[in-house]
């Protein structure tokens, strides 16, 4: 019985999201404990001070500081409009007038008598967060933010950029393995979209320019990421990317049908709202994308925590994962405990699985299967 | 916890990698120590698992299969010996939480954020952002940064000695607010590494003095035309490997199972090296290249150096690799073609599946370009970082820092190089030695004699922590087990031409008989000597050739044989002789190929040309 597999990514119809959500900085908390919030609402605000600039008005004006005071239009607290006067002074019998001006619109902070100049400061710049997913507040943190709670779907994906968003859920394939054009999108304003296959450069940006907040496909091409980022991705981590939009990968690079339980699960929530995230963090403390759908309905349906107790055995369902037959799916039919040699010579522990599709057997090694739990 | 025993009849010792986790039965076989079996499994220090425990289990679990044995009570692993059951000891080391990524700040982005983010990537980190006061975010933004990516560690600068100390504690009180959570281990003080204005450290001190686990260093930039890096490295790397690299999920119960401290992997592995160069008084270097980082050890002169290169490894880090060394540099390697955008779906496929292995030879063929590349990079780092002796100040002005090459300064001297030893995945599982042993010719390109080997299945780590408690029987099994000796490469220096023999060899084998072996510019040959075998050969360069004794002059040394053999390398250093045109180059690799045999004859197939 071997022990040794590779878990996969979490596909599930029933389960306990549940989401942090918090200030940056010390705030107020807008909700209480028990409230029943959507994934648009604020759920915490803090606002920053605005940015401060001076204008330094004893040079303008020409005067000494201690002179300042005295040629103010405006005082502290007074509110100023970009390019308003602010200060005025006149010499020479009065002919001669300099004027300063106001550099921003907000509001006269300072004025100083030192240093003779007037400080100004933007208005406050407001912080929020919003609740992410529809569903319970269930905890709240003081000043800080909370916890939301709802039960649903949860899909998650190999690979993302962009971050979090909110949508109704679309397809615009038949099949898993369909792939589209841009000319084939529709009406895809305010809607999350699954394309397909494979999400090329094109397809992602013109559904964007279309007002889609995000894309879901089983594949990516590495150039075409490339081109989106405007750089190579040297380590997999994302979620801050400013494209408008955010890419939910499901499956890799290339062109890769979504796998099938991922699809049948996304067809049986369209129309539904979907809250995504396409943030990946790739190394330990693994962060992947996902698609969340809180189901009211769901609520007290929710199955036990997943076990991952048995490992592999014959009968396992099992998904490959690296070529060949990226993909495809097998039952596994004999795990040989000595090590076979495979096409690129090397010895590794391998099984024998029966593909699902093509009722062939293959022999893999292990380490490039995932498990497909229940 | 038992104090050790004095003798033992059977170890059982991991290494948590950042990918795997590998588990080795050592038992004394009549007179003597020998590794019985080897069993591993995926590291589980992610979701859903979060406990590398979890994988070390199942590593045991299938040495207990292979060798027969119970060694596994339910989750306890049973000490000590008893009959059939059980071992003496259970001993580990661990690297589970994979590179180093850190996040670098300074108060101007152009000049103490650049020697700032120039410390940390000299120190072998992913740099994830550099943060500036004058980088045009706000202050919640960066904030939020700090929070969204988690870093594992803060290097904070800022501030020439003397300046202003006001930018420099706001950066600090930003760290503050942010209150980083570390993305592995949840009671973990983020260690902060203060490299900025001296004015300034009382302030950086109180202000998260407490809330950081903070280290106070020399400035990196004490003025604006000097720079001093090395203290802010040498803590980088330092607290890397002490502090961060402990953190791994389920690492406090893995320490509750071993009467001995689990090392950190790269830790072991120098104490092996170490202890190889002191016995045969030679100069070493050792490579470990894993998912995450790649590690180079050396002894120069008796000096030990260590590098870890977080950015560069074969599965988290490959992306990265392909990123810095560049299409091009890769595909050099690969004597067929293949569409650039093919190679990156590839490479990008193995980054978001780390644990999968290449099962086609074409996907081994790129696998070991790709390693090629990390090797060579990582050792470029390694020898700008092996500069002497640690802590010793090393500041230079700033245009200093953009002209000066390391050749000058560095301790590495690839002719007075007698061994190099590889470990980790790539080297070790490769199919046939002989490519272990190119991939290491290739990247290092050691000059003169050199012997090269392999560890057999990479337990360099497992042996180094338990060299620290029984020396006598790590060195055992390191030479009887772990240690692959391939053989000897002779490899000068120079330019020689096309046509010209680039070296005469006479050997005199074991048997007694003299043979006289050349090898023509541009070319390598195998010259076969088993392992235990050594031979007394007279090395003659061409004319214009370097083997240590000056121009075209004959060089008399003992060459040792291994599973390879000798391997006459012709193809000329500094520069390397890789034809630059596309079908001189893939003539070249398919000659290489066949004087090693180092892929099967149909490798020629997959040439689409």
């Amino acid at each position: 019985m071997a022990h040794a597999y590779t878990p996969g990514l979490r596909v599930t119809g029933h389960t306990v999201i549940e989401k942090m959500r918090r200030l940056p900085l010390k705030g107020e908390v807008l909700v209480e404990k028990g409230d029943e919030v959507t994934a648009e609402d604020v759920v915490a605000k803090t606002a920053l001070p605005g940015n401060v600039h001076a204008v330094n008005v004893a040079n303008v004006l020409g005067l000494p500081p201690e002179d300042v005071k005295a040629c103010m239009l405006k005082r502290e607290g007074d509110a100023v409009e970009k390019g308003e006067p602010i200060a005025v002074s006149k010499s020479f019998f009065g002919l001669f007038k300099s004027t300063a001006k106001a550099s921003i619109t907000g509001t006269v902070e300072l004025v100083s008598d030192i240093t003779g100049q007037v400080t100004l400061r933007e208005a406050p710049i407001p912080v929020e967060v919003h609740a992410y997913i529809d569903g319970t507040v269930t905890e709240v943190i003081e000043g800080e933010g909370v916890v939301v709670q709802a039960a649903g779907a949860q899909i998650q994906g190999i690979f993302g950029i962009g971050g979090e968003r909110v949508g109704e859920l679309a397809i615009l394939v038949n099949s898993p393995g369909e792939s589209i054009g841009p000319d084939r999108l529709g009406d895809v304003r305010g809607k999350v979209v699954v394309v397909g296959a494979h999400a090329s450069y094109d397809l992602i940006f013109k559904a964007r320019d279309q007002g889609a907040v995000a894309i879901v496909a089983g594949g990516i091409s590495d150039a075409d990421l490339k081109k989106i980022l405007g750089y190579d991705l040297g380590v997999a981590i994302t979620g801050s990317e400013e494209i408008g939009v955010t890419v939910v990968v499901t499956e890799g690079f290339g062109e890769l049908a979504i796998a099938k339980k991922t699809f049948d699960l996304l067809q049986s929530l369209v129309g539904h709202k979907v809250s995504v995230n396409g943030a990946t963090q790739i190394r330990a403390g693994v962060m992947r994308p996902e698609i969340l759908v809180p189901l009211p309905a769901n609520r007290g349906k929710i199955a036990v925590a997943d076990h991952f107790g048995s490992g592999l055995e014959v009968g396992t369902l099992i998904r490959i994962i690296r070529q060949p037959a990226f993909g495809k799916l097998g039952k596994v039919t004999e795990l040989p405990p000595d090590l076979s040699v495979v096409d690129s010579g090397a010895r590794v522990r391998v099984l024998k699985a029966r593909l699902e599709e093509e009722g062939t057997e293959v022999t893999v090694p292990r380490a490039n299967v995932e498990m497909i739990e229940g | 916890m038992s104090s050790l025993p004095k003798s033992v009849r059977s170890v059982l010792a991991t290494d948590c990698g950042s990918t795997t986790t590998k588990a080795v039965l050592i038992e004394k076989v009549g007179d003597e120590y020998r590794l019985v079996v080897r069993g591993e499994a995926p590291t589980t220090v992610e979701a859903p698992f979060e406990d590398v425990t979890r994988g070390v289990l199942n590593a045991i679990m299938e040495v207990e299969e292979l060798a027969g044995r119970k060694i596994l009570d339910g989750e306890t692993i049973i000490t000590p010996q008893d009959g059939n059951t059980g071992v003496d000891i259970f001993l580990s080391t661990s690297s589970a939480g994979g590179g180093l990524q850190m996040m670098v700040t300074g108060v101007v982005k152009s000049m103490t954020g650049e020697s700032a983010e120039r410390a940390a990537l000299g120190a072998g980190a992913i740099v994830m952002d550099v943060i500036a006061s004058n980088d045009g975010r706000l202050p919640h933004e960066k904030i939020q940064r700090i929070r969204q990516l988690r870093p594992d560690m803060i290097l904070l600068s800022g501030g020439v000695d003397g300046g202003t100390t006001r930018h420099v504690v706001e950066l600090a009180e930003m760290i503050l607010a942010a209150d980083p959570k570390a993305r592995l281990g949840a009671s973990y003080k983020l260690p902060v590494i203060y490299s900025g204005n001296t004015d300034a450290r009382p302030e950086i001190e109180k202000t998260i003095g407490d809330s950081t686990a903070l280290t106070i260093t020399e400035n990196l930039r004490p003025s604006m035309e000097k720079e001093n890096l090395m203290p802010a490295r040498l803590a980088i790397h330092d607290l890397f490997m002490e502090h961060v690299m402990a953190q791994a999920p389920g690492y406090k119960k893995l320490l509750s199972w071993t009467p001995v401290p689990v090392m950190p992997t790269p830790s072991a592995v120098g104490t092996i090296i170490e202890t190889v160069a002191k016995q045969e008084g030679i100069d070493v270097l050792g490579v470990d290249i894993g998912g995450a980082t790649t590690d180079i050890f050396s002894v120069f002169s008796e000096v030990f150096n260590r590098t870890v290169s977080a950015n560069l490894g074969m599965s988290y880090s490959v992306s990265n690799v392909l990123a810095e060394a560049g299409v091009d540099n890769v595909m050099r390697w690969v004597p067929f073609e293949m569409e650039e955008a093919d190679l990156r779906n590839r490479i990008k496929n193995k980054m978001i599946r780390p644990t999968t292995i290449p099962s086609m030879l074409e996907e081994l063929i790129i696998e070991q370009a790709i390693a090629r590349e990390a090797l060579r990079l990582a050792f470029e780092q390694h020898k700008a970082l092996a500069v002497g002796l640690k802590g010793v100040q090393q500041e230079r002005t700033i245009s200093d820092t953009f002209e000066q090459t390391t050749s000058g300064e560095t301790l590495v001297n690839l002719n007075s190089l007698a061994l190099i030893v590889g470990s980790g995945g790539v080297l070790s599982h490769a199919p046939r030695r002989q490519q272990s042993m190119l991939m290491m010719l290739d990247a290092f390109l050691p000059e003169g004699v050199t012997e090269i080997a392999v560890d057999s299945i990479f337990m360099m780590p497992q042996l180094g922590v338990l060299s620290r408690e029984y020396p006598e029987v790590a060195t055992e099994v390191f030479e009887k087990d772990c240690l692959i000796r391939m053989g000897t490469a002779v490899a000068p220096w120079g330019q020689g031409k096309k046509g010209q023999t680039a070296i005469t060899a006479k050997i005199t084998m074991p048997g007694g008989a003299t043979e006289t072996h050349e090898v023509a510019y541009g070319d390598i040959k195998l010259v076969p000597l088993g392992v235990g075998e050594t031979a007394k050969a007279v090395l003659e360069p061409a004319r214009n050739m370097d083997l240590g004794e000056g121009r075209g002059r004959p060089l008399r040394a003992d060459l040792v044989g291994g599973v390879v053999g000798v391997v006459l390398d012709g193809r000329g250093r500094r520069p390397f002789g890789l034809p630059s045109d596309r079908s001189g180059r893939v003539d070249a690799l398919q000659r290489w190929n066949r004087s090693l045999d180092i892929y099967p004859e149909r490798a020629k197939e997959l040439a689409a040309v």
